[in-house]
């Protein structure tokens, strides 16, 4: 099963802003591919960061606020901020 | 906010800790304002599936007549799983009754809004779809909150933050250094729909009584960590999830981790028919007592996941996050007596803590963290070894059973030479006595 399938039928409330940012995207560019392999585009559950050929690319509209990329970007270069109250993933179930 | 608007105590985060500790500040007849930054309590949080009625009823007393319990838990198994078999151990208690019950399982979106009506019903005030981005300080102590939405800065004379693994007010509040990746694991699960007697079927069960397994060995790839299938009413919360830290070494996606175990043929046919229903995902913190951020300080006290509160080796966390909410509350409601909210009155939260179970368990696997950090092949030699051993011992083929030992203890020191195996019996002694 793809990523987009398990994404499918979850539920948020989208802020029209995102709550992430790439700090520095050179990190990305020039230093991370040789020494991390840009993991942020494997441990995301959410498919959240994608490498665009020239900057990670991310779909903060998939965000569920697992907090993983905080600590997971070996160069604390993800700033990840809490979504606005109300905003963000909605769990069903739990 | 004006300044009569000052309140006793803030809480944020409206889950088992921060919840807890709202119901014994309102029972007290104080003002405590409840924070939470979904819309209702539940909606964000996530957590594997089992809960503990001691602890709960310590907080609500017969909760089970009325809380929204999934099953009451009766039967736990262990698996030690090779690629295809597992060792299998396990405990099954089928008394005449089960209240009140010692461990059941929940789903949390229901759960958490009961449990938040709760602390409601004793005269909190919720605040729900909230989020509390920074503390208030003023010469030295926290006097308040600030949150996210405009003119909301709120004063009280004590704030408890249980805003959560990976807290951000822990770290707005100076609290505790940076976490590490290896200090949190990332767990990822599905909630499976099968009607209620297939699951009782599947899992030989009475109706209403439930079974949990955890399963370690070769499902988490090589990583630190465990997969997990646990019965609800009707449906199966089945889930794995291992240390940050190995998910960027490994590169291993969490999605197909967890495909990878929902398809190992010990799980696959527990699951087959059933009807995907939810995916979701969360950190959980790993670190233990040394991960730990300062549990007080002057006007502030910290809970639950927030304050790293999980024993993961026996998958306990809500139970300790409820009973430090709960101690929590009640060293608010003797510093409001007192008069005094510094740490000199403050510090007895922490007396409490270490007088329960909460710290003396995780002082005794303090450890285990690093263990399994840095020795992730243990939970999968070891299972792997075990599984070829038991196989070997049930293949009846008129090999000798004395030859088939010693073939055992062959493979054995082919894969960990003894003095290796003297170590690690010796650190995982160490980790655990």
């Amino acid at each position: 099963m793809k990523i987009e399938e398990k994404l499918y039928g979850l539920r948020w409330k989208h802020d029209k802003q995102s709550h992430i940012t790439v700090t520095d995207d050179r990190l990305c560019r020039e230093r991370c591919p040789s020494e991390w392999k840009r993991p942020c585009t494997t441990f995301c559950p959410a498919n959240v960061y994608n490498w665009d050929g020239d900057k990670i690319a991310i779909s903060f509209e998939n965000c569920v606020e697992c907090t993983s990329c905080i600590l997971g970007c070996p160069y604390r270069n993800i700033d990840w901020q809490l979504p606005r109250g109300g905003f963000g993933i909605e769990w069903q179930h739990g | 906010m004006a300044e009569q608007e000052q309140f006793d105590a803030i809480v944020v985060g409206a889950g088992p800790a921060g919840v807890a500790a709202a119901i014994t500040i309102a029972r007290a007849g104080l003002s405590v304002v409840l924070f939470e930054r979904g819309e209702r309590p539940g909606q964000k949080n996530v957590m594997g599936g089992v809960m503990y009625g001691r602890m709960l009823a310590d907080v609500v007393p017969e909760f089970w007549r009325e809380a929204p319990i999934e099953r009451v838990v009766t039967d736990e198994r262990v698996w030690l799983a090779a690629a295809d078999s597992a060792v299998s151990i396990g405990h099954k208690h089928v008394p005449p009754t089960v209240e009140p019950p010692n461990a059941f399982t929940v789903l949390r979106v229901p759960f958490d809004a009961w449990f938040a009506s709760q602390a409601e019903a004793a005269g909190a005030l919720l605040l729900p779809g909230t989020t509390v981005v920074d503390v208030l300080r003023e010469d030295g102590r926290v006097i308040g909150v600030r949150t996210g939405r405009q003119d909301g800065d709120l004063r009280a004379r004590v704030v408890v933050i249980a805003d959560g693994a990976n807290s951000f007010l822990v770290q707005r509040a100076g609290l505790s250094r940076p976490l590490q990746p290896d200090e949190m694991a990332l767990v990822v699960k599905e909630i499976i729909a099968l009607p209620a007697a297939v699951i009782e079927e599947r899992f030989t069960l009475e109706p209403g009584r439930g079974a949990t397994i955890e399963v370690y060995g070769a499902v988490t790839r090589g990583m630190a960590g465990y997969g997990f299938i646990y019965t609800n009413r009707e449906s199966l919360s089945v889930g794995i999830g291992a240390l940050i830290s190995h998910f960027m070494e490994t590169r291993v996606t969490p999605w197909d981790l967890l495909e990878g175990f929902k398809s190992h043929p010990m799980v696959a046919p527990l699951l087959r028919g059933g009807e995907a229903r939810e995916y979701l995902a969360h950190a959980i913190p790993e670190g233990g007592v040394r991960a730990m951020p300062r549990l007080f300080d002057n006007g502030v006290l910290v809970a639950g996941d927030a304050a790293m509160m999980v024993n993961n080796l026996h998958r306990e966390g809500s139970n300790l996050a409820m009973t430090a909410g709960r101690l929590a509350g009640e060293t608010v409601v003797r510093a409001v007596r007192a008069g005094d909210f510094s740490t000199r009155t403050l510090s007895a939260y922490q007396e409490l803590l270490e007088a329960s179970f909460v710290l003396q368990d995780l002082r005794k696997y303090e450890r285990l963290p690093e263990l399994a950090a840095r020795h992730p092949e243990l939970l999968h030699v070891y299972p792997a070894l075990l599984n070829e051993a038991a196989h070997e011992m049930l293949t009846v083929d008129g090999v000798s059973k004395r030859e088939k030992q010693r073939r055992i203890l062959r493979r054995l020191l082919a894969e960990r030479p003894w003095w290796r195996l003297l170590r690690d019996a010796y650190e995982g002694w160490r980790a655990m006595r």
